[in-house]
């Protein structure tokens, strides 16, 4: 009897889950398969969901006027380089602050937290003017590093929640032994710290990768990246639906199916500390 | 292991870059039909100058503008080639950033270019930019829903008999609506069209003392007018067409009537493209008054190519514009594409081309409209322009108008509340650049 | 506990970011300071006369100001109260026992990828295109008409839209800390006759409180700044509908390419953001304690 109830019980929470689940990725869903169409059968009434002429038609046009693959691999550049230094630069402060706190050190994160709330656009003249004068428009140098820094906080902050969580009295005992400092992070905390590593590096490969301030409004051809490549689809002459869908597919599966295949590694770190 | 084998690839990627740069000329265009062919057939140029390499920067317009606009205002010399209008050119001229094209080789034959798109993109008699493709405003129709519906399009139109005849073609039912016109916010949107139909009642946007005209007769009869027409017989969502989204809603059918640069012409008559291809008729774009100031062809424009001044490679952009705006290159589509698809508005040879008027039923009205608009300043009218006013402030200004005209036809708001809004707007915006003193 | 060598030490660590922020901040700040004071259009830049206090002037009595503000508030909060409601309910759903649970977390977490642009551009003309969206056909169908929602309920649209990126975000720490409660407690609570609701008020929320803090906070930091949805689905209109600051800057700075006013909207803009932290600062201070 008990049984049968939750039976009952998990065949309406999957129907019910299963519903919204592909509701909400009813818009992704539907772009990608709207890629597969003839620009004709695209704007179809009604629609047809899945019974039509299935082309890569669309797929053809979009490679044909840009090299999809230049750009992705502009996006891979800037959206990894900018993470890896962004660690490099974040992991000591991050240890520093949760290891070493001081009074200032709350206020020292929601200030760098604060920097995330500019609207960018405010200083895109001076920026623009002072990448003109360093030569760095247009490079990937000079992308990574203004991803970098607006990644930062958010970056140094959840190693921070992080780290916080590694019980002290390990450190002490580390201490103990001998430890000093550099084999303190090397082999006691570095292990410990992973799984948030992990989640950091991809939180931030998606903020980067997603991004489309900067990378438009600083590059134009030599490091431009998905995002750029997506702006010139964003409202072309006649019928473009399938067209613009082959195009968002091709902007959004790299990083989608990343985010998938690293899904669990993303949620272990991805709590802020909110989880005890 | 894995970023390893990323870094080593994208090193050989970065090297293969360099390698290629002997003279690589980088080329900011709009994502428009017409350019995109022209990235598709570039072979012809590359094959003829085998040490120019061409990269092409393709951007929605809006996004081209703001980044073009960044580059050349701080010298930041990231452009060899840029696409912009006749309403860049001269302010853009004046403040030195633009090469001039005096030597386009000799068989360019610069005379051939229409008079009134060649004057816009001159200085002091200097051409500073090449026409690309030209426009002015003509007005196309579904023949079959006006035989339809019993109607027969005169030559010359007036708005009292668009109206009319959008009544009887609007089938909500059956998804056909009277009207499509812009009403997409933007100064190059809706503002283009109600700056040419408030110029159709005889206002402008500007009076000699740069006071805004937005509360005159003209812009009110225009504006009331157009409000009311989209409200009743044009297509639902009509405040965030454009001419791409009206472009596609002709295309499929949905459309009865629609008023809007010339170059549509081309495009909702090319079969691939459209599903009413052989139904499109052409008139000349409407009149407000009996008079009817340049014979309803209050609209001029041109994407042209022009050379910023911070390029390095004058020669070879030169060269490429030379090319790129040719009597050659029009011959070149057509031999691929066919005569239809030649980038419309630039040459005369073009419109005496009888393989041309033949393959384009639309030749004639566009020649009309683009020989009958007239640009320049005048005395009631102290600026250049038509749909516009060729003065750096207006694209700000244009578009602040444009979005309160958008939220009159979206029904948030009355003609009356949207007049007064854009004329307060307007002489804040003139004020504080020093016009108004 | 620390000693003043460790302190030292962490200062040191500390330094980098701290000062390389300090400059990211600092140098464009002053750079945008100094601009504005100065009458500055970039289509005329040899031009740029001192105006002092101008710009401000123009900045905050714009009509738009006042709705640009209300409609960043407006943006924050109805955002902020979709995801997180939304998120927990969702979370709670995901919780409980059922089959492929693994996968409908997959379909669930799939927006948070998209990109802002790519998110805009589909909801725009595929979902909420009055002629051929999705919606409008399925309302159409069942007879019900067409809501044209990028004109008629604007900022509801970009409401929907920016919900529909962050939702996944709030799912996933909502579920991650939901999944930490012990078993244990619930069913403790079960056995003392306690209903669904009250375990979810008593034992639940409180569990998930500070889960729901951190949603808060992230996505505050992000949405004050939301530019792309905007810009992509109706440029800040009809009117001045859906214009938030930022995007009131932007069309300051690069559709009017008046550096100088937008200049000093970024510097209101600046100000504005640091109010706002100082409230977050208290909503997460109990929370966040070091």
């Amino acid at each position: 009897m008990a049984r049968a109830v939750s039976t009952r019980r998990k065949v309406f929470f999957t129907v019910l889950a299963w519903t919204v689940g592909l509701l909400i990725f009813f818009p992704i869903l539907w772009t990608i398969l709207t890629s597969f169409k003839s620009e004709g059968e695209a704007i179809m009434t009604p629609p047809h969901f899945l019974f039509f002429d299935w082309t890569l038609e669309g797929y053809h046009e979009v490679q044909a006027r840009s090299n999809y693959f230049l750009y992705m691999m502009n996006s891979v550049w800037l959206s990894f380089g900018s993470t890896l230094l962004g660690l490099l630069v974040a992991v000591p402060a991050a240890w520093a602050m949760a290891f070493s706190p001081t009074k200032r050190t709350r206020g020292i994160l929601l200030w760098m937290l604060s920097t995330k709330m500019l609207p960018a656009v405010g200083v895109l003249i001076p920026i623009y003017l002072i990448f003109q004068k360093l030569g760095l428009l247009d490079t990937r140098l000079g992308l990574i590093v203004v991803l970098f820094l607006i990644n930062l906080p958010i970056i140094v902050w959840m190693l921070y929640t992080y780290f916080k969580e590694i019980p002290g009295e390990i450190l002490e005992a580390a201490r103990m032994d001998g430890a000093n400092l550099r084999k303190e992070i090397l082999y006691v905390l570095t292990p410990m710290a992973v799984p948030g590593i992990a989640s950091t590096v991809l939180l931030n490969i998606i903020l980067a990768w997603n991004e489309a301030f900067w990378t438009l409004n600083l590059t134009t051809h030599d490091a431009a990246p998905l995002t750029v490549f997506i702006a010139s689809y964003s409202s072309p002459e006649g019928l473009f639906w399938a067209k613009l869908s082959a195009a968002s597919t091709l902007a959004i599966a790299p990083i989608l199916v990343l985010g998938w295949f690293s899904q669990k590694q993303l949620v272990r770190g991805l709590t802020f500390g909110a989880v005890k | 292991m894995k970023a390893k084998t990323i870094l080593a690839g994208a090193a050989s990627l970065l090297a293969l870059t360099a390698y290629a740069k002997a003279e690589t000329l980088t080329i900011a265009t709009v994502n428009n039909g017409d350019m995109i062919r022209m990235q598709g057939l570039t072979d012809d140029f590359t094959k003829a100058n085998p040490d120019i390499q061409l990269n092409w920067v393709t951007l929605e317009e809006n996004v081209l503008r703001q980044k073009v606009t960044t580059d050349i205002a701080t010298k930041g010399g990231q452009y060899d080639v840029m696409t912009i209008g006749t309403y860049e050119v001269p302010i853009w001229a004046k403040n030195g950033w633009l090469v001039s094209l005096g030597d386009l080789g000799d068989d360019y034959d610069v005379d051939d270019l229409l008079p009134p798109i060649r004057n816009a993109l001159s200085a002091d008699g200097t051409l500073y930019a090449a026409p690309f493709y030209g426009e002015s405003v003509m007005t196309l129709y579904r023949k079959d829903l006006f035989d339809k519906a019993g109607v027969t399009m005169p030559e010359k139109p007036t708005w009292d008999f668009i109206k009319d005849a959008a009544s009887k073609i609007t089938d909500k039912n059956a998804g056909v609506y009277g009207i499509c016109l812009r009403g997409k916010p933007g100064w190059g949107e809706n503002m283009a069209f109600l700056g040419n139909l408030a110029r159709d009642y005889g206002a402008n946007y500007f009076d000699a003392n740069w006071k805004p005209q937005f509360e005159s007769e003209g812009w009110k009869k225009a504006i009331e007018f157009y409000v009311d027409l989209m409200k009743n017989y044009g297509p639902p969502g009509a405040a965030s067409n454009g001419f791409n989204e009206n472009l596609a809603l002709f295309g499929s059918g949905k459309c009865g009537m629609w008023m809007d640069a010339t170059v549509a012409a081309s495009f909702v008559t090319d079969p691939k493209q459209s599903q009413v291809a052989d139904k499109v008729g052409f008139a000349k774009a409407p009149c407000g008054e009996e008079n009817c100031p340049n014979d309803g062809a209050n609209w001029l424009w041109a994407w042209s190519l022009a050379i910023p001044a911070g390029s390095q490679k004058q020669d070879a952009a030169e060269k490429f514009i030379a090319w790129a705006t040719s009597k050659h290159y029009a011959e070149l589509v057509a031999g691929k594409e066919g005569w239809a698809n030649v980038p419309p508005g630039t040459r005369t040879s073009l419109y005496d081309n009888p393989d041309y008027q033949k393959a384009a039923p639309f030749a004639k009205q566009t020649l009309a409209a683009i020989n009958a608009a007239d640009p320049s300043s005048g005395p009631d009218k102290p600026y250049n322009g038509l749909q516009y006013a060729a003065i750096p402030e207006f694209q700000g200004l244009g578009t602040a108008v444009g979005q309160i005209f958008a939220a009159a036809v979206s029904g948030q708001m009355s003609a009356d509340q949207a007049l007064q809004g854009a004329q307060a707007t307007a002489t804040r915006e003139m004020t504080k650049a020093g016009y108004i003193k | 506990m620390a000693t003043t060598n460790t302190q030292a030490t962490a200062r040191v660590m500390m330094a980098p970011s701290v000062i390389i922020l300090l400059l990211w901040m600092i140098v464009p700040l002053a750079m945008t300071i100094y601009f504005s004071t100065l009458n500055y259009n970039l289509f005329n830049p040899a031009e740029t006369p001192f105006i002092g206090f101008l710009n401000y002037e123009y900045f905050l009595t714009d009509p738009a100001f006042l709705t640009a503000l209300t409609n960043t508030l407006i943006l924050v909060l109805g955002v902020l109260a979709i995801t997180v409601i939304g998120g927990i309910l969702l979370a709670l759903l995901l919780d409980q026992a059922m089959w492929g649970a693994g996968i409908v977390r997959l379909l669930v977490i799939a927006p948070f990828f998209v990109m802002p642009t790519v998110s805009a551009l589909v909801w725009k003309n595929m979902m909420m295109n009055p002629v051929y969206g999705l919606i409008g056909q399925f309302t159409r169908a069942l007879g019900l008409g067409t809501v044209d929602w990028l004109s008629q309920v604007p900022l509801l649209s970009i409401i929907i839209i920016v919900s529909w990126e962050w939702l996944p975000f709030a799912v996933l720490i909502l579920l991650t800390a939901l999944q930490s409660l012990s078993e244990d407690q619930k069913e403790a609570a079960e056995m003392d006759g306690a209903g669904f609701l009250s375990i979810f008020w008593y034992i639940t929320l409180p569990h998930i409180a500070r889960a729901i803090t951190v949603v808060i906070l992230i996505e505050t930091i992000f949405l004050l700044s939301i530019f792309a949805e905007i810009y992509v689905t109706t440029g800040g209109g009809p009117g001045n509908a859906t214009t938030n600051i930022p995007y009131l800057v932007y069309a300051q700075a690069l559709l009017q390419f008046d550096v100088g006013g937008a200049s000093a909207g970024g510097i209101v803009a600046v100000i504005l953001a640091n109010i706002v932290a100082f409230f977050l600062v208290r909503l997460v201070g109990k929370n966040l304690e070091t």
